[in-house]
């Protein structure tokens, strides 16, 4: 584990663009912290905190200088890897027939480094990375991007409001999935960075920036807030036979409850890490000559997802909900070997409502207490 | 990796991406039923499929439907798809003609498992279009006749007017040793045969359960209804197989809008065997 | 010709599996063979109701006449399986027609006889009842599942 101090980060920042990286990182726009790309150390929003809570976020100023002091924002890393609008393809009429060619950019990818991948975040990605690369079909646009990446993650020594990411057990401490992770330090007069690598280019990249081994005591003293940090938080899941759970209760009264609040707005979908669903949307010029394929996000809570000949098989919210929950704690150990939630609390900080996750799970299984 | 590699590669990577096929031939099997067909191998591509696998058809500028094959899959190079017009798409898809160009994507999905039933009795009960998914396994049984024992097709339809595949109903019948029942939910003065739905012609049967397979296709609460009457003529679950149907739009299992509980149908089924969605069937608004 | 035994061919019927000897004798007093060549009309609406067939071979279907729809066919009945129960339930009239879309060989059962004897023996009354009643059942069941009209085309969806 090495060392690196303030300028070390900069350092850091500049060898991975000059690497030919577009670096993407935390940044504050409109009142929050999103990701966007940066173009070094001067654009993370150094000494700036959030506060969330459920259905409340709020930037608040650290007096301490941090540059990782933040949890996230409403801006999840998918962003960038399985962005929210594609072109699939174009067709051109020709004649009485029409010729199609795939997106004019060619699918070209920019490598990008990713900075400031929390360990929850880093978890998602692992977990979108098994929806698009590890079935038969591979989405090829997922993949140019995702093999292109460079990862930079920050463990988290301060939990979130709405974190839970210990009892998903996907944090506070990143284990692997990252090219370095870093853990901000800061006290006694002190701000260090102890910097891991995770990949061969990782340890390139720290190599080639001034650093210094980092002590026992501070490996030790950095071990110890990260586990402060997963005991501090105050949300838990407990995913102990859930998905049984949930699979024995899809009748259960709470499922009425939460529908008398979940206004089928979306925002958990947009903001959670992992929600993959997509829809296609056809469009063609004035003319109609030239046609358009396109993807773009899609939400399971929306009235038209599940539309059949016949009807429609969801058209109440308290089912929707109920997908919503039961696919990313239940269904999703079926599909893709482990539970879709990291435990990143996106979905509660961003609800209008304040519907809390954990609090759901817990009704459910019978012992839990409404928000 | 060399380059061949790399390039053909490309080409499996992208199941998004429609191809052109020009059709062959529009066939109106009833006044809101078509057929079209295609050759999927216009340009020398190859095209292998199983029965119960689908295609999305794109019509140009419009949008894609999820279409089961009901052709013969021992002739993959003239392909055809019956469709129920419903809605938007199958519109669209209904204004073509010969000649006309639409996107293929596919096949995708899994299959009717031919190869559980040798040896065996078939009965083959379909509702409706449920039909036209069932179609290939009948020829592919009819193609090694001699590897089944009795094949029983049970279908069930609207009204006389709705019944699809009339004449291929008799060749079967009467030259194929299939035994081929017909009801429908009312008829007129002209129509002589069952009346009534597709389970009531059990009656009829005599079936031996243990050593039949069951291939069902039709609405859901069709299927169930048969799901009812198959257990109480003595078949297990291990032996009912049915295909499913949900919105698609990406039918490789990317955009989730297939899912039925933990299954994708796109990818998973739409070929099911019953014991991994019996307890699905139940849920409502799963 | 070979005269067939009435009661072995009751016997056969499920509509009469597990019936015992004595009921058999006294349904057999109400009991004759009877064949209607295709297209033969059975009974038809409206007309007093009393007759009970067991079908045996062929096909039944039940007939009505819907204004400016001409006659529509809603349910067929075929061997083994019965026709006709408003015999036993006043006013005693059809409530549809039923035609022979085969030739048909049944046995009939007089109604008014079989009636009577469900009034003066109770058991057997209520034995011809408890299958009548399995009957209705079923039928109404399949009866319901029509009216789904699952096949039908529901205006209006996006496809």
């Amino acid at each position: 584990m090495y060392r690196i101090d303030q300028t070390g980060l900069a350092q850091l920042l500049d060898t991975i663009a000059s690497r030919g990286y577009v670096l993407t990182g935390p940044t504050v726009r409109e009142g929050g912290i999103v990701f966007d790309t940066i173009r070094g150390i001067g654009d993370l929003p150094q000494g700036i905190g959030d506060e969330q809570g459920p259905a409340s976020y709020r930037l608040r100023t650290r007096d301490d200088g941090a540059f990782f002091g933040f949890v996230m924002g409403p801006v999840s890393w998918k962003k960038f890897l399985f962005p929210p609008r594609v072109t699939l393809f174009s067709a051109v009429k020709n004649g009485k027939s029409f010729d199609v060619s795939p997106p004019e950019d060619g699918g070209q990818a920019r490598p990008l480094a990713l900075i400031g991948v929390r360990p929850c975040e880093v978890s998602a990605i692992q977990i979108q990375d098994r929806v698009f690369l590890g079935g038969n079909a591979v989405d090829s646009g997922y993949s140019a991007i995702r093999e292109a990446c460079f990862i930079v993650a920050v463990n988290c020594t301060e939990p979130g409001g709405n974190c839970f990411c210990a009892s998903m057990k996907t944090g506070p401490r990143a284990q692997g999935g990252f090219d370095i992770a870093l853990t901000e330090v800061i006290g006694d007069g002190q701000h260090y960075f102890l910097a891991d690598a995770g990949s061969t280019e990782g340890a390139e990249v720290l190599e080639s920036v001034p650093h210094a081994a980092a002590t026992t005591a501070e490996e030790q003293q950095a071990a110890a807030a990260l586990t402060r940090a997963g005991e501090l938080q105050s949300k838990k899941m407990n995913t102990k036979d859930l998905p049984k759970i949930l699979g024995d209760n899809f009748e259960h009264p709470e499922w009425d409850d939460v529908a008398k609040r979940c206004l089928s707005c979306a925002n958990c979908t947009m903001v959670c890490p992992t929600c993959f669903c997509s829809t296609v949307e056809d469009v063609t010029d004035l003319a109609g000559t030239k046609a358009e394929r396109r993807r773009r996000w899609d939400s399971c809570f929306t009235a038209d997802f599940t539309r059949v000949a016949g009807g429609n098989v969801r058209p109440s919210v308290r089912a929707r909900y109920r997908q919503w929950m039961t696919h990313k704690l239940q269904h999703w150990v079926g599909q893709f070997g482990t539970m879709g939630c990291v435990g990143c609390g996106r979905c509660i900080t961003w609800c209008p409502a304040g519907i809390d996750i954990t609090a759901e799970a817990a009704a459910i299984r019978g012992n839990g207490v409404h928000p | 990796m060399t380059h061949e590699i790399a390039e053909s590669a490309t080409a499996v990577l992208d199941p998004m991406i429609t191809r052109p096929v020009t059709l062959k031939r529009v066939i109106w099997e009833t006044d809101d039923t078509f057929t079209l067909t295609f050759n999927p191998c216009e340009q020398g591509e190859t095209f292998h499929f199983l029965p119960g696998q689908f295609n999305m058809l794109y019509v140009f500028g419009l949008g894609e439907s999820a279409i089961s094959i009901s052709s013969d899959a021992s002739h993959p190079r003239t392909i055809a798809h019956t469709i129920h017009r419903v809605g938007t798409l199958t519109t669209g898809l209904a204004r073509l003609k010969h000649g006309d160009t639409i996107g293929l994507r596919g096949p995708f999905g899994s299959a009717w498992p031919i190869v559980a039933a040798r040896g065996k009795d078939v009965c083959i009960v379909a509702g409706g279009i449920g039909l036209a998914p069932l179609r290939p396994v009948v020829y592919a049984l009819l193609r090694e006749r001699k590897s089944f024992e009795r094949i029983i097709l049970m279908y069930g339809a609207r009204t006389p007017l709705d019944l699809l595949y009339r004449v291929e109903l008799e060749a079967w019948a009467k030259v194929h040793n299939v035994e081929v029942l017909v009801t429908v939910d009312r008829g007129d003065s002209s129509w002589k045969g069952h009346i009534g739905v597709v389970t009531n012609l059990f009656s009829y049967l005599k079936l031996d359960a243990p050593a039949t397979v069951a291939f069902v296709c039709g609405p859901e609460t069709m299927m169930k209804y048969t799901i009812d009457e198959l257990d109480r003529r003595g078949l297990r679950q291990e032996q009912i197989y049915l295909s499913m149907e949900r919105n698609m739009k990406c039918a490789v299992g990317f955009c989730g809008h297939c899912q039925y509980g933990p299954e994708f149908i796109c990818k998973d089924g739409p070929v099911f065997p019953l014991p991994r969605v019996r307890h699905l069937l139940d849920r409502k608004e799963l | 010709m070979r005269t067939e035994n009435l009661t072995e061919i009751l016997r056969q019927h499920p509509f009469l599996a597990g019936l015992s000897d004595h009921y058999m004798e006294i349904l057999l007093g109400c009991a004759t063979n009877v064949h209607f060549a295709e297209g033969t009309y059975l009974l038809h609406e409206g007309e007093v109701a009393n007759k009970f067939y067991l079908i045996r071979t062929g096909r039944i279907a039940l007939e009505t006449d819907v204004n400016a729809r001409g006659a529509l066919r809603i349910q067929t009945a075929g061997p083994g399986e019965v026709l006709g129960w408003s015999w036993l339930i006043s006013p005693f009239r059809w409530h549809f027609s039923a035609v022979a879309v085969a030739d048909v060989r049944a046995v009939a059962l007089d109604g008014e006889c079989l009636r009577k004897k469900c009034e003066n023996d109770h058991d057997f009354g209520y034995e011809m009842l408890s299958r009548l009643a399995q009957v209705m059942e079923r039928r109404m069941e399949a009866t319901r599942a029509q009216l789904l009209d699952l096949y039908g085309t529901v205006p209006g969806v996006n496809a």
